[in-house]
Parts: C-alpha cells; structure tokens; sequence
C-alpha cells in the first residue's frame, strides 16, 4: 500500500509545466487529403498517404511516428521543400499547394523551419546567422541588430554573440537556429525532429524554448518527433502516423489516458518511467490483470482501497507510473484481482464508473 | 644568367596571373551551373546539366599542346599574334577553364545539403543562395581549388613555353635543352619548384586561416 500512497501524492502535487492555458483557436493549418509519391527504381513508393489535418493557432501539434513512417516528408510538404503530389494545404488562408514560385517564396518567410542537425552557416558567427534571413531582405543594418540582439537575449546567448558555431554545444547550436527561424516573425515554426540530436537534458531545455516561444510569439508549433517525451512534455495534440498514414489523433491527455492503436501504446510504453507489460504474465498473478489509467482529478480519491472494501477480492499491486503532461499528469497501475468472478466484475464496474480507464490485460 | 632568369620568371608570373584570372572567368560559372542544375539541384535542368559536362569532359581529354595548336586562330583575334607571351594566356585561359569548373563542382559540392535547404525555407532566390550560403559555405575548399589551378597552370606554362610562349619552361628547353646550358635548365626548375611549394603553403595556410569550420 506504501507504493499506492506515494502515487497519490504524486498525483496530488500535479506538476505545471506550462502556463499557457491552451485554448482551442481558430484554425491555422488545414491539411487535405495530402499524399505524396516517389519515383524509385522499384516503382513508385507513397511515403504520405491522403493525410487529413486541422491545426488551430497557437498550439503545439506533434506528429509522431518511427522512422520510415512519412513524417518527415510531410513536413517538408508544408512549405513544400517536397513537392506534394495530391492534396491540398492551406496556412492561414493562403492555399500553399497553388502558389508560384514567388509567392511561394513569400510565404515560406512566414514559415520558420528548424532541423535535427541545426543547418547553421558553419563560416558564419553566431549573430551572422541569425541576421541572414533579415539579409536575405536587404533590411537596414540598425533594424538587423536591433532585433538580433533581442533575439540573442531570448535564448540566452549573448555572451556567444561572435561565436562560430564550431565552438558551440548541440543545444547552443538549436538555440541559435530556434533565434534565426524566428527572426522574420514566423506564424508557423515547423520542427524537424529539432531535439533528436540533443541528450536528455539539452532536449528539456530545448522544449522548455519552444514552449516558451508560442507563449511569447503567439506561435503555433508543428513539430515531428520519434519521441514520446517530446510529445508528453510539450504538445497539445498529436497525430500519429505508420506508413505514411495519419491512424490516431487525439490531445496528448487522451493519449496518454485511452491510447487507441498498437502503435499509441507501443508509444507510451517506450518512456522510460514505464514497465514493460509485456512481462506481465496474467497468469502469474491472481485471476485477472487489469491497467487502470487515471488523470489527475481521479487519483485523489481512494478508488483502490474503496474497492477492496466493497468487494471480496484480493489485490495484488503489481505495477504503477505516472506521467507529467503539459497540464496534468496521468497515472498507470496494474493490478491482480483474485476472487470470485462475480466480485470480480462488480469490481471492475465499480471503477468504470469512477472516471478510470480499466483494461483487462 | 640573372639576365636571362629574372625576365623568363617574370614572363611565366605575368602568364599565369593573367591565365588564372581568365580560366576562373570562364571555369567558375561553368562549376556553379555544373552544382545547381545537377539531378537535386536548387536549379535542375538534367538535360542542360549532361551537355555541360560531356563538353567539359571533351575539353578536359584533349593534349594540352594539341588545344593549344588548334586555339592558335583565337590568339590571332583576340591579341593579334600567336607567337609570344599574351597570345598564350588565349589558349591557357581556355585549357585550364574546364579543369576550373571541375574544381569549383567538387568544392560547392561539399556544402552541407541541410544549409541549402534552410536557405530554401527561408525564402532565399537562386542567386541569394549562390552568394550567400554556397560560395562562402565552401570558401576555404575553394580556396585549395584555386591554388590547385594555379599550380596546374605553372605546368601548362612550362609546356607552352616549348611552343613559343616564352617563361621559364621555355628558358629550360631553349638554352638549357637545346643550347645545352645545364645550368641555366636546372636553374629553372628549381624556379618552378619554389614557385609551386610557395603557392601551395600559401594556399593551405590561406585555406586554414580563413576556416571556422
């Protein structure tokens, strides 16, 4: 029961990441029957298969899949650096998939895009690169500075104004990419799996950037990622996709609390704090294995122990994690069930109804 | 012999300035359109792209003394002689150019693809990626490109002077060769050597110095 306590105050203490409170804005990107194709030698492959998405403005979507899964191509179809073959797109009015070239131009200095491998001008200092898409404008050199250096100041790298970025740290490097895809007032900041390069630490405190980006530049984020931490700790919603094919989008929290598809689940279960269920032999362990999920407001009733006394069952904890999302946190528990079948049910009704997610493994 | 040195050496340097000039005139065009309209290119034209390179790769398999011979006709209007100093920075010119458009295409090549791509993501037209990200991108691998040419042309210099061009080279083979003046040939070499190993550590020094890589 000691373990069963500790969830509690855990889940009592529910952990803020962000303050923003999100809210369910207007629709910014609209993402309609895209498909993509490539000609190889082998004939021709579809790496995004008739993708469907809204994304509202001010939100941070993530698109999360393994690799080989199409979400990088599908990002690149958004300012079309990949031509997409079907389908249409359109940011914040303008159909992107119908401009020429030049307002294709035009509009891409709308669209901030940052990378894995941080694509800086490696003969270039610091505030040379993120000057360059101001140079690109031909814009006047005080305005250059003036907003360079606030820039600077935002992620904190002042003191590296002169730098190469030979002489920088992986995160100082994203640092300056995250000042320069932001330097020309993006709507949209596109992320190219940005922290899959970056140890554990760094990526926090690159997350911890982008967050704070939306917040202070009323951004909206679409980020692709292999992973779950980067979705669990920043994003709104997220879509999942295999084979190039969007099968689950859904917010984060009802993600995390009622993963639909294999590969949701598969997702999860990849974070670290997460026991692998797949040793969990029901068998082992009384007569049924059930997984309860439950948010935050759920917890901190004493579910478990009100069922033990309502119903002749014995229970047996075998498991229990939780998980900090952007503005909850969602808890797992695994837990054996020994008795009659009867109470058994009745237990397990009993929890359906208590707002808990019951699975029977 | 200072006499007959100090004039041939200044022939030969004031051949191969003005050859190098010319030749990266001609030849670095060539090597950025040989980069940019490539298959993947930020301007792809497959078809323009293959008949580039089949005339550079035509170009570069003649004999340099064979081209030279055939460029007599161009010397004669373009400086009015064939024979002589000027009229052999004609044909150099045009013989080191394809071999310059080769060495600047390996250099740009070099460039990171993601760079090329961020610039695309932000909007930037062919010619900003051209200036701003491709040749500063692979300044320091230009760099050694151009020493190679410059070193390449000393070398078509020598052989040109054994066809009237005048320098070193043809000091050595005039009256060191055929006059049998050993001296004056092996003091010409020597020349020549000194010439390349001096280019070529100011190249690689250059070549550092400037990269932040």
């Amino acid at each position: 029961m000691i373990s069963l306590f500790l969830l509690k105050r855990f889940f009592y203490f529910r952990t803020n990441l962000s303050n923003y409170q999100y809210k369910g804005g207007q629709q910014l990107i609209k993402i309609e029957n895209l498909s993509k194709k490539f000609e190889t030698n082998d004939g021709e492959i579809w790496p995004v298969k008739n993708v469907n998405l809204h994304i509202k403005k001010g939100e941070i979507f993530g698109i999360i899949g393994l690799s080989g899964a199409g979400k990088s191509t599908l990002i690149r179809c958004l300012n079309r650096l990949e031509e997409p073959t079907k389908g249409k797109i359109i940011i914040d009015g303008v159909d992107i998939t119908s401009l020429d070239k030049n307002d294709l131009r035009n509009s891409r200095k709308q669209i901030g895009m940052i990378f894995q491998h941080f694509n800086l001008l490696s003969q270039k200092t610091v505030f040379e690169n993120i000057a360059f898409p101001l140079e690109l404008e031909k814009m006047d050199k005080h305005i250059i500075n003036s907003k360079v250096n606030r820039l600077l100041n935002f992620v904190e790298l002042s003191d590296k104004k002169y730098a190469y970025p030979s002489e920088l740290s992986g995160g100082q490097k994203q640092r300056v990419a995250i000042a320069r895809a932001l330097v020309n007032n993006p709507k949209v900041l596109l992320s190219d799996e940005a922290t899959s390069a970056l140890d554990p630490k760094t990526t926090d405190s690159i997350l911890k950037l982008l967050n704070e980006t939306r917040d202070e530049f009323g951004l909206t984020i679409v980020l692709i990622t292999h992973q779950m931490e980067v979705v669990k700790d920043i994003c709104d919603r997220v879509a999942i996709m295999e084979n190039g094919e969007i099968i689950e989008t859904n917010t984060a929290l009802e993600l995390f609390r009622n993963p639909k598809t294999k590969t949701a689940k598969t997702f999860i279960n990849s974070l670290k704090s997460n026991i692998v269920e797949e040793e969990i032999n029901p068998k082992d362990f009384g007569d049924k294995v059930i997984r309860l999920s439950f948010l935050g407001d759920s917890a901190r009733k004493p579910i478990v122990s009100r069922m033990i006394k309502q119903f002749d069952i014995e229970v047996n904890i075998l498991s229990g994690n939780i998980n900090n999302l952007v503005n909850t946190s969602i808890g797992h528990l695994i837990l054996g069930l020994s008795g009659d079948d009867e109470e058994i049910e009745k237990a397990i009704d009993y929890l359906n109804k208590q707002n808990v997610n019951v699975e029977v493994i | 012999m200072a006499e007959l040195i100090i004039p041939s050496l200044l022939e030969t340097l004031y051949m191969v300035f003005f050859s190098t000039i010319f030749s990266l005139v001609l030849g670095f065009p060539l090597g950025v359109l040989l980069v940019i309209t490539e298959k993947g290119g930020i301007w792809e034209k497959p078809a323009f792209y293959k008949i580039l390179d089949g005339i550079i790769n035509i170009l570069r398999s003649f004999p340099f003394l064979i081209l030279m011979i055939l460029l007599f006709p161009l010397s004669r209007i373009i400086v009015g002689k064939t024979i002589g100093t000027t009229a052999t920075i004609v044909p150099l010119s045009i013989a080191a150019a394809p071999f310059v458009a080769r060495v600047i295409e390996s250099s740009l090549k070099e460039v990171d693809k993601g760079v090329i791509e961020l610039s695309l993501s932000m909007g930037a037209t062919i010619p900003q990626i051209i200036f701003k990200v491709l040749i500063p991108e692979a300044m320091p691998s230009l760099i050694l490109g151009i020493t190679l040419t410059i070193i390449n042309i000393i070398g078509y210099s020598a052989m040109a002077g054994a066809i009237g061009g005048g320098g070193l080279g043809d000091l050595a083979i005039r009256f060191g060769l055929y006059g049998f003046k050993t001296d004056i040939m092996i003091v010409s070499v020597i020349i020549i050597i000194l010439l390349v190993q001096g280019i070529q550590f100011l190249g690689n020094k250059l070549a550092v110095m400037i990269n932040k890589k």
